[in-house]
This record gives C-alpha cells, sequence and structure tokens, in this order.
C-alpha cells in the first residue's frame, strides 16, 4: 500500500489547490507542503523497497496480469524521491519567481498534476498504464508551456504538442503489436510470453517501435531538434522542472522496456543504442558550444547528457546499467539547479543572452560560486557528483571493450567544460556591458529573493553531497541494476507468485 | 475484412504524415486528428478480427467459447479516443491563439524561437 501514499500527495494537493482556486499564496504553500510529504513518503518506500523487496498494488483488486498493477522496485522508488525533490525546490523557487498572471491561472495545481504523471509513469507494471501516465504528464506539460500565452511560448508548445502527439501515436502503434503477438498488457507477463514468441524479428521491430516513441520524449539523436526550440520559451520554472522530469521519464521508460521486455537480440538493439547514444552526444554538445543564450545552452546540454545515459543502457552490463542510474539521480539535480541559476542571474541582470549580461562574479559573488559547483558536477570534474557518473560509464566502457565509445565520452566531456566555460566567462568573469537593450522583457514575481536562492543552495548542496559520499549512492545504484538485470524478481513480484 | 481495415489504416496513416508536412497550421491540426485514428484503427486490426461473436460466457459455461471478440483492443481505443480528443481541443485552441498573435497560418513564420546563434559580441562592455 505505501506505494500509492507518494503517488497521490500530489494528486491530492492538486485538487486542494483547486480548492484555493483565489488565494495563489495558498496554492504555492500547500504545494511546497505537498511536495515535502511526497519526499518524505518517496524516501519511505524507497526504504521499504530496500529492506522488503518489490511492493505491489492491484488496483480495483483484480488479480496480475487481468487487472491494472503498479508496482515499485528500486529504480522507481529512487525516481520517485528524486522527482519529489526537484518538484519541491521548483515549487519553492517558484514562489517569489512566477509572476502573477501564470499563478492565477492555476499554474500550482499544474505543476502538482505534471509531477503526478511523472510518478505514476514511474509506478506503472501495465504498458498500456504507462501510456496514461504519459499523457496525464504531458497534458499538464502543454498548458504549463503555454501558460501564460507568449508569442514564443505559442510557438515553442507548437513543436511540442506536435512532436508528443506524434510520439505518443507512435508508442499506441507499437503496444497494438505487442497485444497481438502475445495477447497481453502487463509488463512482468509481456517478459515471459515475449520469450516464447517465435517470431524474433517482429519483436525486434516492436522494440523499435518503443525506442523511437521514448527517443521522442527523451531527445536522443535524430529525435530531439523539438527541445531546444521550445524549452527556453516558458518561465525558467518551468523549464527547470521540465529538464529535471520530462526527458527523464523517457530515458527511465527506455531502461525498463529495454532491461525487462525485449532482451531476445541484444546485440543488435545495444549496437542500435550504442551508436545513437554516441551521436546524441556529440551533437547535443556541438549544438550547445554554438549557442549563446544561457537557457539554449543548458537546454543542449540536456540532449548531450541524455546520450550518457543511453549509452549505459546500450553497454548492458550490471557495472554499465549502475552508471545510467547514478548519472540519472545526478543529471536530474544538477540540471534543475543549473537552470535554476540562469533564473537567478536572470533576475539580477535582467538578461538570458550572454552579450547582454557580465559582471556577475563581481557584483554576485556566492551565486557564482553556486554556478561554478553546479557547472564543474556537469563536467564532471572531481570531486563533484558527476565525475562519479562518467567514471563508471567509462569504466563500464572499458570493461565491454568499446573503447571508441570511452573515447565519445571523454571528448564531449571536454566540450561539456568548454561550453560551460564559456558561460562563465561571459556572464560571471566579463565587464557588464555599457547599453542593456535586451528586447525580452523582464516579468518579475513577487516574493523574498532568499526563496529564490534556497532551493538552488539545497540542490546544489545535494550534488556536492552525492559526490563526497558517492559510495552509499553507488551501491544502492548497483542493487538496482542487478534487480533489473535479474528480471525474475520483477516478474515474480508483479504476477505474485 | 482484414485487409480492407489494413489498408484503410496505412492510408490513413499516409495521408495523417501528408498533411502534417504541409506549412497550414490548420492542415496539421487535421493531420494530428488523422493520425489519432489510424493508431486507433491498428489497435483495432491487429486485435484479431472476429465477426458477429461476443464475449459472452454462455449460460453453464466458465469460459467464454473461440471464437469470441477481443474486447480488450476496443477498451484500448476508447481511453486512446477520449484522450486524443483532450489533446486535439488542446492543439486546436492553441492554434487559434498563435494566429492571434502571429496573425500568420504558415509553419515557416512560426521558427523564431529556434534562432539561438546570435553573434557572441555585439554590446559593449564597461571599462573596468
Amino acid at each position: 500500500m505505501s506505494l500509492l501514499l507518494p503517488l497521490f500527495a500530489p494528486f491530492v494537493t492538486a485538487v486542494l489547490c483547486l480548492a484555493w482556486w483565489k488565494d495563489r499564496r495558498v496554492q504555492g504553500w500547500l504545494s511546497v507542503l505537498g511536495f515535502a510529504f511526497m519526499l518524505v513518503l518517496a524516501l519511505q518506500l524507497l526504504f521499504t523497497v530496500r529492506a522488503d523487496g518489490i511492493q505491489v498494488v492491484n488496483a480495483g483488486g483484480w488479480d496480475a496480469p487481468f487487472g491494472i498493477v503498479l508496482a515499485a522496485d528500486l529504480l522507481s522508488a529512487i525516481m520517485l524521491s528524486v522527482t519529489a525533490l526537484i518538484g519541491f525546490t521548483v515549487t519553492l523557487y517558484s514562489i517569489p519567481a512566477v509572476d502573477v498572471k501564470r499563478e492565477s491561472f492555476g499554474y500550482y495545481p499544474l505543476l502538482n498534476m505534471l509531477v503526478f504523471g511523472v510518478s505514476g509513469a514511474f509506478l506503472a507494471a501495465d504498458i498500456f498504464n504507462l501510456y496514461v501516465w504519459f499523457e496525464v504528464m504531458l497534458m499538464s506539460s502543454f498548458v504549463l508551456l503555454a501558460l501564460g500565452g507568449e508569442k514564443r511560448q505559442l510557438e515553442g508548445a507548437i513543436m511540442y504538442v506536435t512532436i508528443n502527439f506524434l510520439s505518443s501515436a507512435i508508442f499506441l502503434a507499437g503496444v497494438g503489436i505487442l497485444y497481438s503477438l502475445t495477447g497481453t498488457l502487463n509488463l512482468a507477463d509481456l517478459a515471459l510470453r515475449l520469450g516464447d514468441v517465435p517470431e524474433t524479428g517482429l519483436v525486434t521491430l516492436v522494440s523499435m517501435f518503443f525506442l523511437v516513441s521514448f527517443g521522442i520524449k527523451a531527445a536522443i539523436f535524430p529525435l530531439f531538434f523539438w527541445l531546444p526550440a521550445s524549452y527556453h520559451t516558458p518561465p525558467i520554472a518551468v523549464a527547470a522542472i521540465f529538464s529535471g522530469l520530462l526527458t527523464k521519464v523517457g530515458v527511465y521508460a527506455l531502461l525498463r522496456v529495454f532491461t525487462l521486455l525485449f532482451v531476445q537480440d541484444i546485440p543488435y538493439t545495444s549496437t542500435v543504442l550504442m551508436i545513437l547514444a554516441a551521436l546524441t552526444m556529440i551533437v547535443g554538445v556541438l549544438g550547445a558550444a554554438a549557442q549563446a543564450d544561457f537557457r539554449r545552452i543548458l537546454s543542449f546540454s540536456i540532449v548531450s547528457q541524455i546520450g550518457y545515459m543511453v549509452l549505459g543502457i546500450a553497454l548492458f552490463t550490471p557495472l554499465a546499467i549502475a552508471g545510467t542510474i547514478f548519472f540519472l539521480v545526478h543529471n536530474m539535480v544538477v540540471k534543475t539547479s543549473l537552470f535554476l541559476i540562469s533564473g537567478l542571474v536572470h533576475h539580477v541582470k535582467g538578461s538570458y543572452k550572454l552579450r547582454y549580461i557580465g559582471g556577475v562574479y563581481r557584483d554576485h559573488f556566492w551565486l557564482s560560486m553556486l554556478f561554478l559547483v553546479a557547472a564543474l558536477s556537469l563536467a564532471g570534474l572531481p570531486p563533484f557528483s558527476g565525475f562519479w557518473a562518467k567514471f563508471i560509464l567509462v569504466k563500464a566502457g572499458i570493461e565491454a571493450g568499446q573503447f571508441w565509445l570511452v573515447l565519445v565520452v571523454i571528448a564531449s566531456s571536454l566540450m561539456t567544460l568548454y561550453y560551460l566555460i564559456k558561460i562563465w566567462n561571459e556572464v560571471f568573469w566579463t565587464n557588464e556591458p555599457e547599453e542593456l537593450n535586451d528586447p525580452e522583457p523582464h516579468t518579475p514575481g513577487s516574493g523574498p529573493l532568499w526563496l529564490m536562492v534556497l532551493p538552488v543552495v539545497l540542490l546544489v548542496g545535494i550534488t556536492l553531497a552525492i559526490g563526497l559520499n558517492a559510495e552509499p549512492i553507488f551501491g544502492l545504484a548497483q542493487e538496482t541494476a542487478d534487480q533489473l538485470l535479474g528480471r525474475e524478481e520483477y516478474i515474480r513480484a508483479v504476477l505474485g507468485r | 475484412m482484414g485487409l480492407l481495415l489494413a489498408l484503410l489504416t496505412g492510408i490513413l496513416y499516409s495521408a495523417a504524415f501528408y498533411m502534417m508536412l504541409r506549412r497550414s497550421l490548420v492542415k496539421l491540426i487535421i493531420g494530428l486528428v488523422l493520425l489519432g485514428h489510424a493508431s486507433n484503427m491498428a489497435i483495432f486490426t491487429m486485435g484479431r478480427l472476429s465477426k458477429g461473436n461476443p464475449p459472452f460466457i454462455a449460460e453453464g459455461a466458465t469460459a467464454v467459447a473461440e471464437p469470441y471478440a477481443d474486447p480488450v483492443p476496443q477498451a484500448l481505443i476508447l481511453t486512446a479516443i477520449v484522450i486524443g480528443f483532450g489533446i486535439q481541443a488542446f492543439a486546436i485552441v492553441l492554434i487559434k491563439r498563435v494566429y492571434q498573435e502571429t496573425e500568420s497560418d504558415d509553419l515557416d513564420k512560426l521558427q523564431t524561437t529556434d534562432d539561438g546563434l546570435v553573434r557572441l559580441r555585439k554590446a559593449k562592455r564597461k571599462k573596468p
């Protein structure tokens, strides 16, 4: 039962927010409280799962594989905990940062529903249920992206809605073929029955449907162009929660289906994933290096970081999967904190474009220190969390004998350092430009500044803590990887035998 | 029957992609609607067609007699239709707002969010 509590915490908060529709302050603090609750409950779930094994709930009392099953293994519980943390910090940041117009049009209920959808996707043990949770998440994200109705936002939203609808249609077609092959939708039951399907070629074909669909959501190489075109259009709090959660749901779904369902033709799927991972890393990092807008650099950087996670799935060894999980946790925290820092810079300097800002180091020393820690962590310098994440992946790559991939990882890490130094030089190090004529309007929120700084300090502190204390997190990641690759535990728990 | 439905699905898919690749916003939405229908028809056809055999358990029996029409794909399609309807409704309101803001129906004119390659050094820096 304990797995339903963190799932329903954001849902209940959303409903309560609707009850206080007129009072946006109450909505904001209710959401903060709700996410704090969710964080505690998710961590409790993580401890329960680690101690007692996989937790399962049969919705409506129908036994698997006939009813809809929600299951929390270690991966789900970890993702749920990090999601609650991201939700908590971004909501805290939103209270002073988001403008009154957006707040009074249901910003907080939407934020809660978004996290509700994301959490549901992490817990679904039924492929069609996963689709439904995706849609809950997407519906909220569509509205959050367009909320405010600025011209740029609407343009970004058109692209985002179209590409996600396409992704959902491909997902649905894949579900249809899977059902006609096996006659079931339950993930565990599918895992068992796909082994008996005589047409392994057809199964691999279906796996490509899911690769394309989840690949669009995760923004891997040929399918990522929507991301840098839309993620920088909404207010920074929205961009931060999108960057922290949405693409990672895609990576989670890839991780789930390629460890549980599609293990019939591993050499083929692994090769495809490896090539895509390498191209994602390179193209993302080159795109980031060419940009001249704080948020667009970070958007392209999301793409290149997704490459590392897909790389772990592609290598398909316990160490590599553990690396992916470590990387997911590290990246969700760091990327959200970097987006929030870009918002803070925008707050004090009034622009995101590198050429209109400067001199932050002189005026706001501690803000630059926060950026420095987060940036070095993203680039993967020791002793920050990114170093361990990349170290594990590189080690896994060498052990698997894929030296060219290791080379790509190291080269793209260097390029990551390059674009972060570019931000450092242009935003923090140089003098402030003489004339400030950025055409973008600056719509400040209403609230104390310390509320904007606190979540960033919290996230950067967590990065530092993960980096300095990597051993227990890595231990957890390794346990999770073993659980994912030893599929029997999940299958037995979900089917209840 | 199966062949007919398969052809229909194919036509729906190709019409959807054709419409989505046009430059007009309205045609994009029509493409999205058709794409939703195409996936629903695909699930329906792949759920194995069976004419005139409702999945009722006969009196005294414990299971449905073969062959019967599988109700699961139909349940899936029902859910997908509702979700697709919601998204399409949102998309239509969205293009109305986009048209109000830009006064244009041309997708090629909606690329301003992708112009990130502005020159880095134009603003003059203050002397320290």
